[in-house]
């Protein structure tokens, strides 16, 4: 983490009038939570949350040459991916290890990246290097960035900015709110139907105010974020991802797209293909714990002798099941849903089993669906 | 009955709504300022420590069934335990309520 003083986004303080408790995140001072994180967790999930996300990179990677520059350090087709169409993907190392994972939207001549907060430095500096020449990377800034979340997202955002109920679930448009000109897309990390939206940072504050003065809207901070993502089964990049870790280790290989899996041609390329031959050694699962006792990421997972045979990387209370849940890598041979796995924290031995993600169903507006 | 408060109450404001609450068992010796009960939210585990040295006589098994007693009732069925004291000197170390105010609005 950085050691300087926090940099300020543009809706500190709106936050802070909205009561909200600030925490250092990511090197930005950023709200944890205004009135507590299980009331924000199930508003979220039975109404709207308002979340900003601003401290995250959004990028623009223009010219020419950019979606096969992007090809050569995401595993996913973009060559496919229409016009205002956006894909999870993750920026791979050459050991095929996770620097990152994205949300990447073709957007008309150039590709439109968000990326996270705590890495994007990084990124942009991983990007510039490998990206060929006439590749032009844009950091922009002066962008704010809010996530709306929840079952009734779509009912007060079609009120704001009409149209946006035409969206199905990874598109994206341009839209009018509040007067300003925005990005809107159909995606988020809550698991529920829901939006981002990407806005010029001097209108922040007054699109803030619009959205969270509609009676199905509540802000939200980042500790309902993170328990509404672990609920999700969404991992959470530096704690359940990081540079030594490949995608089918995480249990991330839908984002390898069937074209680049047949082809390659992308970093660490060769140890995944050879992951998805023969299986990689450790796995990504979720795992429900028994007792009442949240175990938390860096408890040990442990075989039958009490070695650690693996690592818990994210961990708490689940408020729909109230119930503690995690993510942990366990050894490929334990990660049946239904294998029983031995957890060890500050010297206490946990039961837990192997449950199949999402722990709570996603509720995503796909089209065709009903 | 006289209430006494420690310096560490901290974990109250930055906890939040509690989840589960890990308590001692009865008999469990228990030194001043030393982990006496582990507190859990959504979030974080914090340690609570005993405010002075005795010897746990009861859990509050309430704890277990609900947690939450610790949010919305700290200071009647929210208790953690009862400890005999092993000195009961170390009362006149604590603060009465008027001083644990004076002390929490000067933090």
């Amino acid at each position: 983490m950085s050691e300087g003083p926090e940099v300020t986004l543009p809706l500190d303080g709106w936050h802070r009038a909205q009561g909200a408790r600030m925490v250092e995140f990511a090197g930005y001072s950023m709200p944890i939570q205004y009135e507590g994180i299980i009331a924000e967790h199930r508003w979220t999930r039975a109404s709207a949350g308002l979340f900003d996300v601003s401290h995250m990179g959004q990028l623009i990677v223009a010219g020419a040459e950019a979606e096969k520059g992007l090809e050569s350090l995401l595993p996913a087709d973009l060559a496919i991916l229409k016009d205002g169409r956006l894909r999870y993907s993750l920026l791979l190392n050459d050991e095929g290890g996770i620097v990152d994972d994205l949300m990447a939207t073709r957007r008309g001549d150039h590709f439109y990246v968000v990326v996270n907060g705590a890495t994007k430095a990084g990124d942009i500096a991983y990007l510039e290097e490998r990206l060929p020449r006439g590749v032009v990377l844009d950091h922009m800034k002066e962008q704010a960035l809010l996530a709306l979340q929840g079952p009734k997202a779509v009912d007060v955002l079609a009120r704001l900015a009409p149209g946006v109920e035409r969206l199905g679930f990874m598109t994206g448009g341009a839209f009018t709110l509040g007067g300003a000109p925005v990005w809107i897309s159909r995606s988020g990390y809550t698991g529920e139907d829901g939006f981002e939206i990407s806005l010029p940072s001097g209108r922040a504050e007054a699109i803030a105010e619009l959205l969270a003065g509609q009676e199905e809207v509540k802000p939200i901070g980042l500790g309902a974020r993170d328990s509404l993502r672990l609920e999700a089964g969404l991992p959470l990049y530096g704690h359940d991802l990081d540079p030594e870790t490949t995608p089918i280790e995480a249990d991330l290989g839908f984002a390898i797209s069937k074209r680049r899996r047949a082809e390659g041609g992308f970093a660490g390329w060769h140890r995944i293909f050879r992951e998805i031959e023969e299986g990689p050694v450790r796995r990504r699962v979720g795992l429900a714990v028994e007792g009442g006792q949240p175990v938390r990421e860096g408890a040990a997972v442990v075989d039958s002798d009490g070695d650690e045979v693996g690592k818990v990387t994210s961990g708490g209370f689940s408020p729909m099941l109230e119930a503690p849940i995690a993510m942990a890598y366990v050894p490929a041979a334990s990660a049946e849903p239904g294998t029983e796995i031995r957890l060890v924290q500050r010297g206490k031995i946990f039961q837990a089993k192997v449950a199949l993600m999402p722990f709570v169903p996603h509720r995503y507006h796909r089209k065709g669906a009903a | 009955m006289t209430v006494y408060y420690t310096e560490e109450h901290e974990w109250i404001s930055v906890q939040g709504d509690i989840v589960f609450v890990e308590l001692p068992e009865a008999g469990r010796q228990v030194s001043k300022g030393g982990e006496a009960a582990v507190v859990e939210s959504v979030k974080a585990a914090s340690d609570v420590f005993a405010p002075v040295d005795g010897e746990v006589t009861e859990p509050n098994s309430a704890l277990g069934d609900d947690p939450s007693l610790v949010n919305t009732d700290p200071e009647g069925e929210g208790w953690f335990f009862k400890l005999r004291l092993s000195d009961p000197s170390q009362l006149q170390g604590l603060m009465d309520a008027d001083s644990y105010k004076a002390f929490a609005d000067s933090q």
